[in-house]
């Protein structure tokens, strides 16, 4: 566990918190984009520790709670199609439709499939030629590079029963959607570290300057996102608003070439739906046409009839950290994790079930 | 099928046998059922109680006896380190002894599938006889029958087992009290982490192999010299040291404090559960049991547990509170607090 545990090390983290406490003159709130972030402050009990003054927000950055309605409907549609298998990454399974779940799917005979890895599922389409494998192509940028890459090796080995559900979504569009709302509270944004990674650090300096907003690009364990939030209170303080990258032993600036390369092969930037948020324009990827046969919207010719938001899930508010989670009336009563009205109350890295399983210590 | 090559793999001898799968017939009741039993199940599991062939069987109990039953359907079947039927006697034992028992009869009923290879039937019973016998326990009575391809995963064991209460144990949840210490046997998650890493799509490459053991010797040894200073027992086998304690804390309406530094894992489990996003004290455990003490003994007991091969990682790792009753709070590594929840539905990997 070597690379882990020094950015888990107790008398560090009591550094940064003594730190923060000296510097931190008022209230600032401060949003984590990623989902990940969001799980590591409530596993390690972070949130907990800060100084009263500042107040984390949870942002939009977990991939299972912002993909649609309308998208969770056409998998569990592909998945109940004669001769299918979908393969999923494992928290999509539970997430509700406008009907069901996937996982309710399964239930009643479904062929769906948890994996790891998009090159997992062009291994189930190869052993399984008499079948159409759809892999759910969920993520951020993160995980773009890999689905990316599983189209580009379904075309190299000449395997035609594979193709991807692309729900891609972009960071910097929705971090824009969120300032461009009057009603937006947030001071300054801890960056998505992964995301970064791959994207490199650039398309976030135009955010900066239009919205004078600091951005700390921040990784995932404690002491990462405790220098993260000691950057960011310090521009606070000062006044200041600059682009700062914290996680600078995983995120280079340009990030990965390769990686960015191979999502441009595979995908086109397109508008996108946002669970809670709405759409966001340019704020997705689709399979773009020189790989169109990749595409399992256009292989199974999906056109779905649009469908409306839970009207009892204040997702949105929650999403753009207008509301609080305990806020929302069925918050622990209707919406459980074990009964999801929305999807932040599924994924560990949702809001939602981040404050539920985090409610009732302090 | 080539004997020579089988009887180097199971070290027993082969029954001449006329199929190489499990058909239909052989769950008839007629000739084929009987062949199996005999050339198989009766011969290797060879003893008193098998051996008058009845109904059932005739025992001799007295005093307080603990009963339990407990059905196996895990898969893959063979996994790193065991197969079902180890886990099939082991996991009956264990509940045995979780119960302060002395596990001595077990019933094994089999469910097999159409097409079951025999040479993995085979396999599976010598786990079986060797378990049983590691853990002095004897099958005296069974049951088999076999379902349509299709209709089952390879095979499916129950398991029911019989056992003499020990005379210093009083097991009972209404026995734990506020400031009791909370013990674990040994390293958390191994099992459930050998099992993912052989489960189709989730494969990778790792020696971590299950802990799926006995656990009736060492828990003796704890009650001959610990006697009812032993408050509560439960082994953390599905959803983990987590999901249990939350039981625990729910049925015995007590708070527990746990400290995450103290939990014992190791190092290549955590690692994989970091790769693999998952919370290793939801992992599944098959060789590892929680013990609640009061506070004065809970020393004694951890090196009681140490002086045994299978306790040598013993720790502490809690205390039972008056606060937050029915709540599992974790210190974390880096002093922070959170809840530990039970698990909703299935532990699923992460997507980031």
């Amino acid at each position: 566990m070597k690379y882990l545990s020094e950015y888990r090390n107790p008398e560090l983290v009591q550094e940064y918190l003594a730190e923060l406490r000296k510097l931190v003159t008022r209230p600032w709130t401060i949003m984590e984009i990623c989902g990940g972030q969001t799980h590591s402050l409530v596993k390690n009990g972070i949130m907990d520790m800060l100084p009263q003054e500042i107040t984390m927000v949870h942002g939009p950055g977990c991939p299972v709670c912002v993909t649609p309605l309308g998208i969770i409907d056409e998998a569990i549609y592909l998945a109940e199609k004669e001769g299918v298998i979908l393969c999923s990454f494992g928290d999509m399974i539970r997430v509700p439709g406008s009907e069901k779940s996937l996982l309710e799917a399964k239930a009643a005979g479904a062929d769906v499939r948890i994996l790891y890895s998009p090159l997992e599922a062009l291994k189930v389409a190869h052993d399984n030629p008499g079948k159409e494998v759809v892999f759910f192509a969920v993520g951020f940028e993160t995980t773009a590079p890999a689905n990316a890459l599983s189209v580009v090796q379904a075309r190299e080995m000449g395997i035609r029963n594979y193709s991807i559900l692309a729900s891609h979504v972009l960071v910097p569009p929705a971090m824009e959607a969120i300032l461009s709302d009057p009603e937006n509270k947030i001071d300054a944004f801890l960056a998505a570290g992964h995301v970064c990674t791959i994207m490199g650090v650039e398309e976030y300096i135009p955010v900066v300057d239009k919205y004078e907003v600091p951005i700390v690009v921040t990784g995932f364990e404690p002491v990462d996102l405790l220098q993260g939030i000691l950057m960011a209170v310090t521009q606070l303080e000062k006044g200041e608003a600059k682009l700062e990258n914290q996680y600078v032993r995983v995120v280079k600036r340009e990030g990965n070439r390769l990686a960015k390369d191979t999502i441009r092969e595979v995908f086109k930037v397109a508008d996108r739906d946002w669970r809670g948020i709405g759409t966001i324009p340019v704020s997705g990827y689709e399979v773009g046409e020189n790989y169109a046969e990749y595409d399992a919207r256009k292989k199974f010719k999906l056109n779905l009839a649009p469908v409306g938001e839970n009207s009892e899930c204040i997702a949105g508010e929650i999403l753009k950290g207008m509301k609080k989670p305990f806020e929302c009336p069925n918050f622990g009563t209707k919406c459980k994790p074990e009964h999801p009205l929305g999807a932040p109350m599924v994924s560990s890295e949702g809001a939602c079930a981040a404050y539920y399983h985090f409610a009732g210590v302090s | 099928m080539s004997e020579k090559k089988l009887s180097v793999r199971l070290n027993c001898p082969m029954p001449k046998l006329d199929f190489d799968v499990i058909t239909l017939g052989h769950g008839s009741g007629g000739l084929l059922t009987h062949r199996l039993l005999d050339a198989g199940v009766f011969k290797l599991l060879e003893n008193k109680y098998l051996n008058e062939q009845h109904d059932g069987a005739f025992l001799n109990l007295d005093g307080q006896v603990a009963y339990t039953t407990d059905s196996f359907v895990i898969s893959p079947v063979f996994f790193p380190g065991g197969n079902i039927g180890e886990l099939a006697v082991n996991g009956t034992v264990n509940d045995l002894a979780m119960c302060g028992a002395i596990p001595q009869f077990l019933s094994l009923g089999f469910i097999l599938e159409e097409g079951l290879k025999m040479e993995e039937l085979w396999e599976i019973i010598v786990g079986i006889r060797h378990a049983a016998a590691n853990a002095g326990v004897e099958i005296v009575t069974g049951d088999t029958k076999v379902v349509e391809k299709g209709k089952g995963d390879q095979l499916f064991i129950n398991t029911t087992g019989i056992g003499k209460v020990h005379p210093e144990a009083e097991i009972n949840l209404n026995r734990i009290k506020p400031g009791d210490k909370i013990i674990v046997s040994g390293e958390v998650a191994r099992h459930g982490i050998a099992i993912m890493s052989v489960r189709e799509g989730l494969e990778f490459e790792t020696d971590i192999l299950s802990d799926s053991t006995h656990l009736n010797y060492i828990v003796k040894k704890l009650l001959d010299e610990l006697g009812k200073q032993v408050h509560f027992l439960r082994d953390p086998t599905r959803g983990g040291v987590a999901t249990t304690l939350n039981e625990v804390a729910a049925r015995a309406n007590v708070g527990i404090e746990l400290e995450q530094t103290s939990i014992p894992i190791d190092a290549r489990v955590e690692g994989a559960c970091e790769m693999l996003g998952l919370d290793p004290l939801y992992v599944a455990n098959e060789g590892i049991f929680l013990a609640i003490f009061s506070a004065d003994v809970a020393d004694k007991a951890v090196e009681i547990l140490r002086s045994d091969e299978k306790g040598k990682k013993a720790e502490i790792i809690g205390t039972i509170s008056t606060e937050h009753p029915g709540k599992v709070v974790l210190r974390s590594s880096i002093g922070g607090r959170r809840v530990v929840n039970m698990l909703p539905g299935e532990q699923l990997p992460r997507i980031c």
